[in-house]
């Protein structure tokens, strides 16, 4: 079936019939229903991972709350606004970025957070919502497949911030920040051999990080991966009691509020990064892949609005936020189960905390922006 | 620009490279999400049988070992506040396989009554996962042997020791100790959580209150390993905590009894002093309470009843009951007036039985007229009207010297502000004077009310650990000490610190304690009756307050009216004159007049000064 008939059938219907309540706000309720599945689930594991207190679970649903205020409002946003807007925003948030370095106020040994007095905030955050905008920006100044120049510089754009970031540290958002920005470059249509090059470039690049940019910790985070056995009590201590969470869980898991490893006090960060650890210990593998569906869910939607955005920045931008939203949840899996290091990465609706909530909504809010685009267009 | 090169993009070409690269994406996640789903089936599945061996066979865990509790011990070295080790009996539910049989069981084993069953299930319903309810607490060494041997075989059942506060003489000492109870959350609030885990108890009033923090000490911790139902296997590593610090009172425990038989069922409160430190002999406060009581948590009941009760027993009068000093404050006028010179102690003034103010019809009577139908005598000199307690040599004196004078005078004594003893809940008390009454009450002074504040009635009010305070200044002839229960913190001394100096002459010193000698042993003398036989000589001073009013709206029987409307009895008094080794101030409430308060003070300072010469 040719794309502009498939356009066209959807103008007619769209035209045919009145508008919902949730078209006339911009919600994509199909995106929205699993995810908020997948909080419901999330408050139910808190509440076990914070030994039944309830004061956590209401702080957490205030933040969804907040999140979702947030998420109504940039669903109003017109894309081509975010796209003008997208050089102004990445630029503050690089400016911010520096500054934290100089001024930046420290937690547990890290600088992240800038303080305004009345309130702190960690730049890196904007910069997750400002990258895939200004690289998709970049990219659609010309015709797509970006020539070679266009590359050059989008991955300049790219690496600027993660550096930054990755030396704050926080290997974490780096991670998630780049890849943002290099899902954008791979979907705008870079040849595969440029794929491979760039891949081969950084592999040689990976010497000089380790030597220069990793910290002392984050070294010891990946050589625990390989050998958590070398420290039990140190650095090992996290895989080993969330390994020994997740497996002892097995099929249909210890039972809800049963989970020794988490309520004996054995499983470390069991409210943030690894509550994915408590799940499967009390839920067992049934409860590991229920959440995974739901999470398939919600990315094969939003790359189901890439397929049918009218723009080519709307397409790469729905499919970078998608993306990027997988590669969380891979992450923080695959760190919680041992296949990866220990990096920081929470676990989307789910882990608690407020920051990478709102923010991860507002990129929703973007995506349900992008999906009722072109209903709005159509009139 | 833009626009232009809009125009020229291929649009078909570009949703195409989309589509293309949505479809290795869609590749790459699945790929992703197999070895996921492969790590997690084979941590989950293949591997479970060795995890779940690991998660039994565990581990190490950090225990926190509370400090013990600082005990409190008399000047003798008498425990007044000790630690009993007790046992308590708790249930974890997720450890038993059958907890409402368990709990059927434990009732029947330890004849668990109604009220601990609901106090069970009403912590059972606070509890988080895993966590020990207690469903019996306070068990001796006794009892868990002839109950209890082997509970604790019982899957589900945890049987702790703990040490818990004990006051071997209850009442008699309550009001002077405080108690612990158990930490509540309003508790923590103030309180460093990090010292306190582990701990159920921290002061909650008197002396136990105050020195919390030295009492608490610092809690230890150890790593225990332990097997899939958190039972310890062996201590891997252990800090020991460090034990609350040791309070040594002044307070003597033999005194102290002595005190509280002196007073027997009387309303009131007994404060004893020693004028050499400071310290506090003895401190009674009438009724009392048994502060065991509170350890554990009160019952509803039992507390209703504390609080509810007209005698309010849980009121410390020794420090927070305030009461019009009455008479007891004439030595002091008299040695503000001898040093600001309205008078000498030759000074003579004429009593007819009353005093009348310049041009004003009112008659402020002596409490002689209402007995002998005239005055003291003639002339009343200052021994005299210290001795007899002469009413119009004070209205006069008070009425030169003016309120502020007054109260700047009686001041520096310590009437108006709290003596700062190191117990919980001080009184103010007042001290009157024009600006006071502006302040607190809005309205200008009243040359009337500089009558009555003469002999201590009216807005006056003070607390008997003022009144020993005030008599312990004159016992020293102007040398003071702030008041203090403790002696000694573990070695460091605590107590005897001195308060400011009030310079005198020796010659109105001793014109004032020739005043107060003669109140007990001249036969004029208003204690004149508890002179008979002793063997030193006592300088004191009576007191009688008006009982000002009673709540309007409470209703009592006819004769609990009369009975409370009854004129509260002081006593101040050192003892002996020479070289004074007893301060004592007694309040009789309602006792009708001073003869309430002056055998109390007697039999006090004659139990220790016989202990003393004993010694």
């Amino acid at each position: 079936m040719p794309e502009y008939t498939r356009f066209l059938e959807g103008s007619d219907r769209d035209l045919a019939r009145a508008q919902t309540p949730a078209e006339r706000l911009h919600l994509d309720l199909v995106l929205l229903t699993p995810i908020l599945a997948i909080m419901t689930t999330g408050l139910f594991v808190l509440f076990s991972a914070s030994d039944g207190d309830w004061d956590t679970v209401n702080r957490q649903i205030r933040n969804f709350v907040v999140g979702f205020a947030v998420l109504l409002l940039v669903a109003q946003v017109r894309i081509d606004t975010l796209k003008r807007w997208a050089p102004t925003l990445y630029l503050g948030a690089l400016l911010l970025l520096l500054l934290v370095s100089f001024f930046g106020v420290g937690a547990k040994g890290a600088q992240r957070w800038l303080s305004l007095g009345f309130i702190r905030f960690q730049p890196s955050e904007i910069m997750k919502i400002a990258m895939p905008l200004m690289v998709a920006a970049w990219v659609v100044r010309h015709a797509l497949p970006p020539r070679p120049s266009t590359t050059v510089t989008a991955l300049l754009i790219i690496v600027l911030p993660a550096a930054a970031i990755a030396t704050q540290p926080d290997l974490g958002t780096a991670i998630l920040v780049g890849a943002s920005g290099a899902f954008v470059v791979f979907m705008a249509g870079v040849s595969w051999w440029q794929i491979f090059s760039g891949a081969l470039a950084a592999m040689v690049c990976i010497w000089p990080a380790w030597l220069f940019l990793l910290r002392d910790y984050q070294k010891q985070r990946i050589l625990t991966l390989f050998d958590p056995e070398a420290d039990r009590l140190g650095a090992g201590w996290n895989i080993i009691q969330s390994k020994t969470a997740i497996g002892s869980g097995g099929w249909s898991g210890k039972g809800y509020l049963q989970g020794t490893q988490s309520h004996l006090d054995f499983l470390p960060e069991s409210q943030t990064d690894f509550i994915i650890a408590v799940l499967a210990e009390e839920w067992g593998l049934r409860g590991v892949l229920l959440l995974l569906l739901l999470y398939g869910l919600v990315v094969a939607r939003g790359l189901w609005i890439s397929f049918t955005a009218q723009t080519s920045y709307g397409r790469l931008l729905a499919s970078a936020i998608t993306l990027t939203f997988g590669v969380y949840v891979v992450v923080n899996m695959g760190m919680v189960a041992g296949i990866l290091p220990v990096v920081g990465v929470p676990l989307p609706f789910v882990s608690f905390g407020g920051t990478s909530i709102v923010t991860l909504l507002l990129s929703f809010g973007i995506l349900s922006a992008i999906s009722t685009e072109k209903r709005v267009l159509s009139r | 620009m833009a626009r232009t090169l809009d125009a020229l993009r291929d649009t078909r070409r570009e949703w195409m490279i989309n589509r293309s690269r949505l479809i290795a994406s869609v590749l790459a996640i699945t790929i992703v999400l197999g070895v996921l789903v492969y790590r997690y089936y084979s941590l989950q599945i293949v591997q479970h049988d060795d995890f779940m061996t690991q998660s039994d066979r565990n581990r190490i865990r950090v225990e926190v070992i509370p400090p013990t509790r600082g005990q409190i011990v008399d000047r003798k070295g008498r425990l007044l506040a000790a630690n009993k080790p007790t046992f308590v009996i708790g249930v974890v539910r997720e450890r038993s396989e059958d907890p409402a049989a368990l709990v059927d069981t434990l009732t029947e084993r330890l004849s668990l009554t109604d009220g601990e069953l609901k106090a069970f299930q009403e912590r059972s319903e606070r509890r988080r996962p895993f966590e020990t309810v207690p469903i019996k607490l306070g068990l001796d060494d006794a009892a868990l042997a002839t109950v209890a041997v082997d509970l604790h075989q019982l899957p589900g059942v945890v049987v702790d020791a703990q040490l818990t506060r004990d006051y071997p003489f209850g009442e008699a000492l309550s009001h002077v100790l405080g108690y612990v109870g158990r930490v509540s959350a309003e508790d923590l609030l103030e309180l460093d959580a990090e010292r306190y885990r582990g701990t159920l108890h921290t002061g909650k009033v008197g002396l136990e209150k105050r020195y919390e923090p030295l009492l608490h000490g610092k809690p230890g911790y150890q790593h225990v390993e332990t097997n899939a139902h958190g039972r310890v296997l062996r201590v891997l590593e252990k800090e020991a905590p460090v034990p609350g610090k040791n309070l040594r009172l002044y307070l003597d425990l033999d005194l102290q009894r002595e005190a509280v038989t002196a007073l027997g069922d009387q309303r009131g409160a007994v404060v004893a002093l020693d004028p050499l430190t400071g310290g506090v002999l003895a401190m009674v406060s009438n009724p009392s309470y048994d502060a065991n009581l509170f350890v554990e948590g009160i019952s509803y009941s039992d507390y209703a009843e504390l609080r509810g009760s007209l005698d309010t027993p849980l009121l410390n009068r020794a420090v927070q009951g305030q009461y019009p000093p009455g008479s007891t404050v004439k030595p002091l006028i008299s040695l503000g007036a001898l040093a600001r010179g309205f008078i000498t102690p030759d000074t003579e003034v004429p009593d007819p039985g009353w005093y009348r103010l310049p041009g004003d019809d009112r008659r402020y009577r002596d409490w002689t007229l209402r007995i002998r139908g005239t005055g003291h005598a003639e002339r009343v000199d200052l021994r005299m009207a210290i001795a007899e307690s002469c009413d119009t040599y004070y209205y006069d004196l008070a009425h030169r010297m003016g309120i502020d004078v007054m109260a700047e005078v009686l001041r520096p004594f310590g009437l108006g502000h709290r003596t700062g003893i190191d117990t919980t809940g001080e009184q103010d008390g007042i001290l009157p004077d024009t600006d006071w009454k502006r302040t607190a009450l809005g309205e200008p002074w009243y040359p009337g009310e500089t009558i009555s504040a003469g002999i201590g009635q009216g807005y006056m009010l003070a607390t008997p650990l003022q009144l020993a305070q005030a008599a312990m200044v004159l016992a020293n002839k102007g040398e003071s000490f702030v008041p203090s229960v403790v002696h000694r913190v573990d070695d460091l001394t605590v107590g005897g610190v001195q308060r400011p100096r009030i310079p005198m002459d020796e010659a109105a010193w001793q014109a004032v304690v020739e005043g107060m000698v003669d109140v007990v042993h001249s036969p004029r003398g208003t204690a004149a009756g508890i002179a008979r036989g002793v063997g030193y000589q006592i300088a004191g001073k009576t007191g009688t307050s008006q009982v000002v009013s009673i709540a309007q709206d409470a209703i009592y029987d006819e004769d609990a009216i009369s009975e409370r409307n009854r004129n509260h009895g002081l006593f101040v008094a050192f003892a002996p004159v020479e070289n004074p080794r007893i301060v004592v101030a007694v309040i009789a409430e309602n006792g009708g007049g001073s003869g309430a308060a002056s055998p109390v003070a007697r039999r006090i300072m004659d139990a220790w000064l016989s202990e003393a010469s004993d010694a």
